[in-house]
């Protein structure tokens, strides 16, 4: 199973598991605010290798219709799969 | 079906994890979890990937995954891999992820009592060559010369003056039935021995080495390729240990600059032309032992 954001974020002392055990995959934030740069991928040029996929550290490279599309809510812009690209169809745009 | 980029699972195990950008170890982790699967009982000791993938109530881990202590990695793979027996569950690989220092310092004596034991579990190293976790501190996977803020690079003493434990083939002389080496350089060739070790019973080992952006120096986009150089230039190697025999799975057709991946990294920058000979020494001295004992 792919860990997914959930609506509720445990908070309170009755929320807190009793036992050291809770939900596998279970995500309150997201890492969107770590990234000065965003990867954009140009579909154009993309040949659908999937390198960036395979060597995105955080997973949030995922394939689609033959090629790859990328997770905003996670990527923190680390840059790999611009540098991995060989066609150069990922560029760092910095984020506004 | 050989796995790849292609055949591997698409379903991500490891997801919105808290790992620094660009990190090495954590890339290491999401893949060996894709080529595993969904019934693998992951366990993390104190390190990295526990750090980053348990910040409750941001739980990281898709699949069956715990925290154990820092010593106790293999050990509690070995209760894991029991329990799961005794209840009659045979569909499942219990897996562990500890870094260099839980597992050549810290975790060392529990694996070696898990491959006395011959438990039925595979045990991942991600080696980033320091206890990163807690702030850059030397552990015995630390290589020579490297500054780590134990290791304070000086005017008198360049970094740390130990040497990098050979912990592949100190596992290897257990008479494990599987060992390897690896680097997230190269990921065809991890993925390739992580389903080898899927499929083998007994204690398995992978040792991947995982470039740190933030202990080592060097840019977040450039992992991977820190990861591929320090195999290209032959301080890293890709390996095998099987049936008594070790097999080396690539061998670079000319070993590329050491000085040129050490100057790359903030950690060895301060070296002096006559560390990076050593250095260079050292490395033809373990290749002459590589070229006459591995096939």
């Amino acid at each position: 199973m792919k860990p997914f954001l959930r609506e509720k974020v445990p908070s309170g002392i009755d929320d807190i598991p009793n036992v050291t055990a809770y939900e596998a995959g279970y995500l309150v934030t997201k890492n969107s605010g770590w990234r000065n740069f965003r990867p954009v991928i140009d579909t154009q040029k993309c040949v659908g290798c999937l390198s960036c996929y395979l060597h995105c550290p955080d997973g949030v490279i995922f394939r689609k219709d033959g090629k790859v599309a990328i997770d905003y809510d996670f990527c923190k812009g680390c840059g790999i799969c611009e540098k991995i690209c060989r066609p150069g169809a990922i560029v760092m745009e910095a984020e506004k | 079906m050989a796995v790849n980029a292609k055949t591997l699972n698409e379903t991500e195990f490891f997801y919105g994890h808290k790992a620094c950008a660009g990190c090495g170890g954590s890339l290491a982790v999401r893949i060996a979890l894709k080529v595993l699967g969904e019934n693998s009982f992951a366990v993390l000791p104190a390190g990295c990937m526990s750090a980053v993938g348990f910040n409750f109530p941001q739980l990281c881990f898709g699949n069956n995954a715990i925290i154990s202590t820092f010593a106790g990695t293999a050990s509690m793979l070995t209760g894991v891999e029991a329990g799961l027996r005794a209840q009659g569950i045979t569909d499942f690989h219990a897996v562990g992820f500890a870094g260099d220092g839980g597992t050549a310092d810290i975790g060392l004596q529990a694996l070696s009592g898990a491959i006395d034991r011959n438990d039925d579990i595979l045990y991942i190293c991600y080696d980033n060559e320091a206890y990163m976790n807690t702030g850059i501190q030397k552990s015995s996977l630390t290589p020579f010369g490297a500054r780590t803020t134990t290791t304070p690079a000086g005017k008198n003493i360049h970094g740390n003056l130990r040497p990098k434990k050979n912990m592949f083939e100190i596992v290897a002389a257990h008479g494990i039935p599987y060992a390897a080496t690896a680097s997230v350089g190269y990921l065809n060739d991890f993925m390739r021995k992580v389903e080898k070790a899927k499929s083998i019973k007994g204690t398995k080992y992978i040792h991947i080495l995982a470039p740190c952006p933030t202990g080592w120096g060097i840019k977040t986009n450039e992992t991977v390729e820190a990861a591929k150089e320090v195999v290209d230039c032959g301080l890293w190697y890709l390996a095998e240990y099987e049936n008594g025999e070790f097999t080396l799975n690539h061998r670079p057709k000319e070993f590329s600059s050491v000085e040129s991946y050490l100057k790359k990294q903030s950690r060895f920058r301060h070296l002096t032309d006559n560390d990076i000979e050593i250095i260079t020494a050292s490395r033809d001295k373990k290749w002459e032992y590589i070229n006459k004992n591995f096939r």
